[in-house]
């Protein structure tokens, strides 16, 4: 069973057909781990990776991290086999790559719900979240995101996406309105914005100047395809002490109000408001979970 | 001149007698002295006529050459060239090179061997039953130890040199120019240099008297042999040894160095070692960050020093260094070039009998084999119960040191590091303080002050059970492995009692 | 499950297992195993190649197997993985993972 709204600072992809990558994958402190059936695994080895994902995903422990796998489009045929399998598996959530319509989303969540279905799991177990990846897919990244009520998310895959705009990667800005789009489409959809990995893995400095943007963008979190990248993100995503000391001073009041029984808080004379008290809580969570200084999870 | 025996109390003032004469002035030049008149003999094998080495006495040799060395191969042949039968050969470790030894073994050379320990053929071959009688293993204090009090009596030592001096002052280095090999510190060997009846330096370099600094003095050596080979430089060290970049290492590393600053340790003025193996040798990064961050520095570093530990003494971080054993170039240049880095004997590292440098240790990290329950440290055999590594320093300085963390990968592929009986014991449990794997931390039960600091801390504490289940759940429960009665060799903990012993595999 | 030609699955990478399988007529199951845990687990790799083989109906095959410290999942994947190779069939019967929902 997927949860909809947690943590997802840090969300790290996983070569589906790697044994020694995927037993490991989730001591290194992502909030998700991604085994993917998609680009990484050579077309000759599809199958092999999707038994290898499935049984991982049957037999190993993941600890507190979320499990997702990136499944090959619906329209290449691999799409429907990776679900048979993985759904099956209790995956938590179904990363449907190259979406480029709410219709991807429509047809993703039929055939989930039919394998549910058919294999007695309660419908509605499968979590999905919706990669755009084009041109197409960012101007309806709106309808993407209301799509389906198992979204837990929308992400940019900016690899397809720069190449469909005929441009490359560079310092970001080809990417501006993609990540505006995707990030206003997941906020109007109340889910979770994801952004795209950053490839240089021997470049922290980039790195950590592609998070704190999207981090003031509002994005919740990013794809990384190293361990290495973890820390440096959960980092950039930690928040700054004045901004914690005035969110433990609104959950102060809230309390103090709630304990006189009274439905209104106020800090400063000035009353708070819901979204402030939404702020707080959100910043707090972020600080536990980037003071943990270890991230070793129980089995 | 009165007559000597009118002098009062006479008979209680050692003396020679009445001088007579002093010995006839020299007249040469130093240079000339140098040429004619030193310790230099012509061949090995006139050393070894010259040295008395007789059937049945015990040689030694040092092992910092390591994979490179030639020395131990090359005076072996030669003694089973000129008929030497039923020797020991008490070396202070051996590695893989010495393979060729499994020959002279085989004929009768070499009858019993004494080390730290040993890989590849040779071990091999040991664990499938080569010698009659037990090879004994010793910590490096152990050995130390054993040559000090005579239990480990070395009637030959044969010492490679990368330079010496006509009369036998010898290093690991040479403040002149380098003949292609530098070993560091030759801190190993300095215990046999002292004890051994007849001390041969073996050297490519022969430099000008005096070769100072020395790691062995003059007056130790008997006979100098100039020879164009004791080593493959390659072998012998590699130019530095580079942090790790498997993320599990790391893990590792920033967890070992997170316990430690937890655990208190991590303080101004603090004394430390790192162990050999990936992830010990980069807990130093992490700390390096801590100190830096915290503005605090380190007293002193000790031990096998990697060109890490040099680089930070380089930028201030650590006041002195104690160097036993010099892991990598960058090591033994900074111990050529850097007054505060300091070469050490085994004696003064390690040894129980006397106050010691381990016994100074704030905290060591170390690599581990196995670990069972107990918190017993196996790093001599395989889990496949071949011989396959070396005690070292580690009962040494896991006991010297007030905190030991030994650092490893709850599972290798699939075998399990944390097992319910370790194949052998090398470091007893009483001695391990904490064990940190990439799955979590466990704490020694005799340190609940550490338990509490590290749970406060909030890092990932678990009992040692709990990790061996984890390990067992992911990979499963090996099946035994099976060993025959016969005992191949004997493990002594650092006092030289005996804390184990090595079966023989069964393959049948 | 018919087995139709020879197939291979798996890597020599560390932590996986390659896997050979050839139809045989007759003769049952021979398995022909490498490992470098080979003392500790040869025994147990033996019997998951064995298990999935008869559960998935195979009765006659000839097995080369190379295992680099693979862990039972990665033998089971890689061996069902073989077996729908040389049956050129993707007909697995996936099966919901228990003790979860």
């Amino acid at each position: 069973m997927y949860v909809k709204d947690r943590l997802r600072r840090s969300m790290m992809f996983v070569p589906g057909n790697n044994p020694g990558m995927i037993r490991d994958a989730h001591i290194y402190g992502a909030d998700s781990i991604m085994f993917d059936l998609e680009d990484s695994v050579a077309y000759s080895e599809k199958d092999s990776a999707r038994f290898l994902v499935y049984n991982a995903l049957k037999t190993l422990h993941f600890g507190t991290k979320e499990t997702v796998v990136r499944i090959n489009d619906l329209g290449s045929g691999l799409g429907i086999k990776d679900l048979e399998a993985v759904v099956r598996a209790g995956v938590q959530v179904v990363r449907l790559p190259k979406t480029d319509s709410a219709q991807d989303v429509i047809d993703c969540e039929r055939e989930i719900e039919r394998i549910e279905r058919e294999a007695g799991i309660p419908v509605g177990s499968t979590g999905m979240m919706a990669a755009i990846e084009s041109a197409n897919g960012v101007l309806n990244a709106a309808e993407i995101a209301k799509a389906s009520k198992r979204l837990i998310g929308v992400a940019l895959g900016a690899e397809d996406y720069v190449t469909d705009l005929k441009t490359t990667r560079s310092d970001g800005i080809e990417l501006l309105f993609a990540r505006s789009m995707i990030l206003n489409a997941a906020r109007a959809a109340g889910i979770a914005a994801l952004d795209t990995v950053y490839s240089d893995v021997n470049n922290e400095e980039g790195f950590v100047a592609e998070a704190t943007l999207i981090k003031k963008l509002g994005f919740d979190g990013k794809s990384v395809i190293n361990p290495r990248q973890i820390e440096p993100l959960h980092k950039v995503f930690m928040p700054a002490e004045k901004d914690l000391a005035k969110a433990r001073a609104i959950m102060e009041a809230i309390a103090e109000a709630n304990a006189r029984g009274s439905g209104v808080a106020s800090l400063k004379g000035k009353m708070i408001d819901k979204p402030v008290v939404t702020r707080a809580k959100r910043l707090l969570d972020l600080y536990e979970a980037g003071s943990k200084i270890s991230e070793v999870e129980d089995d | 001149m009165t007559d000597i025996s009118k002098i009062p109390h006479i008979d209680e003032i050692f003396n020679h007698g009445e001088y007579h004469g002093s010995e006839e002035k020299k007249r040469a030049t130093f240079v000339e002295r140098s040429a004619s008149q030193n310790k230099i003999v012509p061949s090995l094998e006139d050393a070894i006529i010259k040295s008395g080495l007789k059937d049945g006495m015990t040689i030694s040799f040092h092992h910092h050459f390591r994979n490179g060395d030639h020395v131990v191969n090359m005076v072996v042949d030669k003694l089973a060239e000129m008929g030497f039968k039923n020797l020991t050969l008490a070396a202070s470790s051996l590695a893989s090179i010495h393979s060729h030894l499994i020959e002279h073994i085989k004929n009768g050379v070499i009858t019993h061997i004494e080390t730290s320990g040993m890989r590849g053929e040779l071990a091999e071959q040991v664990s499938r039953g080569l010698i009659d009688c037990p090879v004994v293993f010793r910590s490096h204090g152990g050995r130390a130890s054993a040559i000090l009090t005579g239990e480990l009596h070395i009637d030959v030592a044969f010492l490679g040199a990368p330079s010496c001096d006509p009369y036998g002052n010898a290093n690991g280095y040479s403040r002149d120019d380098d003949n292609g090999i530098a070993c560091g510190s030759l801190g190993y060997a300095r215990p046999d240099a002292t004890f051994a009846d007849t001390v041969i330096v073996i050297t490519n370099h022969l430099v000008s008297y005096p070769n100072a600094p020395w790691a062995i003095q003059e007056y130790e050596v008997d006979y100098v042999v100039l020879t164009d080979d004791i080593g493959d430089p390659k072998g012998i060290m590699s130019g530095a040894t580079r942090y790790t970049k498997d993320p599990k290492e790391l893990l590792i590393a920033k967890t070992a160095a997170n316990v430690i600053e937890a655990a208190g340790y991590l303080y101004d003025g603090f004394s430390m070692q790192m162990g050999s193996g990936g992830a010990s040798l980069a807990t130093a990064r992490f700390l390096r960050k801590k100190m830096i961050d915290q503005g605090i520095h380190c007293r002193f570093a000790l031990g096998g020093i990697t060109g890490q530990i040099a680089a930070m003494h380089e930028e201030g971080l650590i006041d002195r260094i104690l160097d036993v054993q010099s892991f990598d170039l960058d090591a033994a240049l900074s111990l050529k070039n850097n007054h505060f880095h300091h070469q050490i004997g085994a004696i003064y590292y390690a040894s129980h009998l006397s106050a010691a440098a381990v016994d100074q240790l704030d905290f060591v990290v170390l690599s581990a084999l196995e670990i069972d329950t107990d918190f017993n440290i196996n790093v001599l055999t395989g889990s496949d119960g071949v011989i396959r590594g070396a005690i070292g320093g580690h009962p040494d300085t896991a006991e010297g040191a007030s905190l030991s963390v030994v650092v490893a990968p709850l599972t290798r592929g699939r075998i399990p590091t944390i097992v319910k009986h370790v194949n052998t014991i090398v470091t007893p449990g009483s001695v391990v303080d904490v064990v940190v794997t990439d799955r979590g931390i466990a704490v020694n039960p005799n340190r609940p002050d550490v338990k509490e600091k590290l749970v406060k801390a909030g890092l990932p504490v678990f009992t040692i059970e709990q990790l061996r289940e984890r390990a067992e759940h992911l990979v499963g429960v090996p099946d035994p492995i099976k060993y025959k009665d016969r005992i191949v060799g004997v493990v002594m903990y650092r006092d030289n009692t005996i804390i184990d012993v090595i079966r023989q595999i069964d393959e049948d | 499950m018919k087995l139709i030609k020879t197939s291979t699955a798996g890597t020599m990478e560390s932590n996986d297992i390659m896997i050979t399988l050839e139809p045989r007529e007759e003769g049952g199951i021979s398995i022909d195993l490498t490992s470098n845990v080979m003392q500790q687990f040869g025994r147990q790799i033996e019997n998951v190649i064995r298990e999935t083989l008869t559960k998935n109906g195979v009765e006659n095959a000839a097995v080369i197997a190379v295992d680099k410290g693979a862990l039972d999942c990665t033998i089971c994947a890689r061996c069902c993985t073989a077996i729908f190779r040389a049956a050129e069939s993707d007909a697995y019967e996936w099966e919901v993972k228990q003790n979860v929902r």
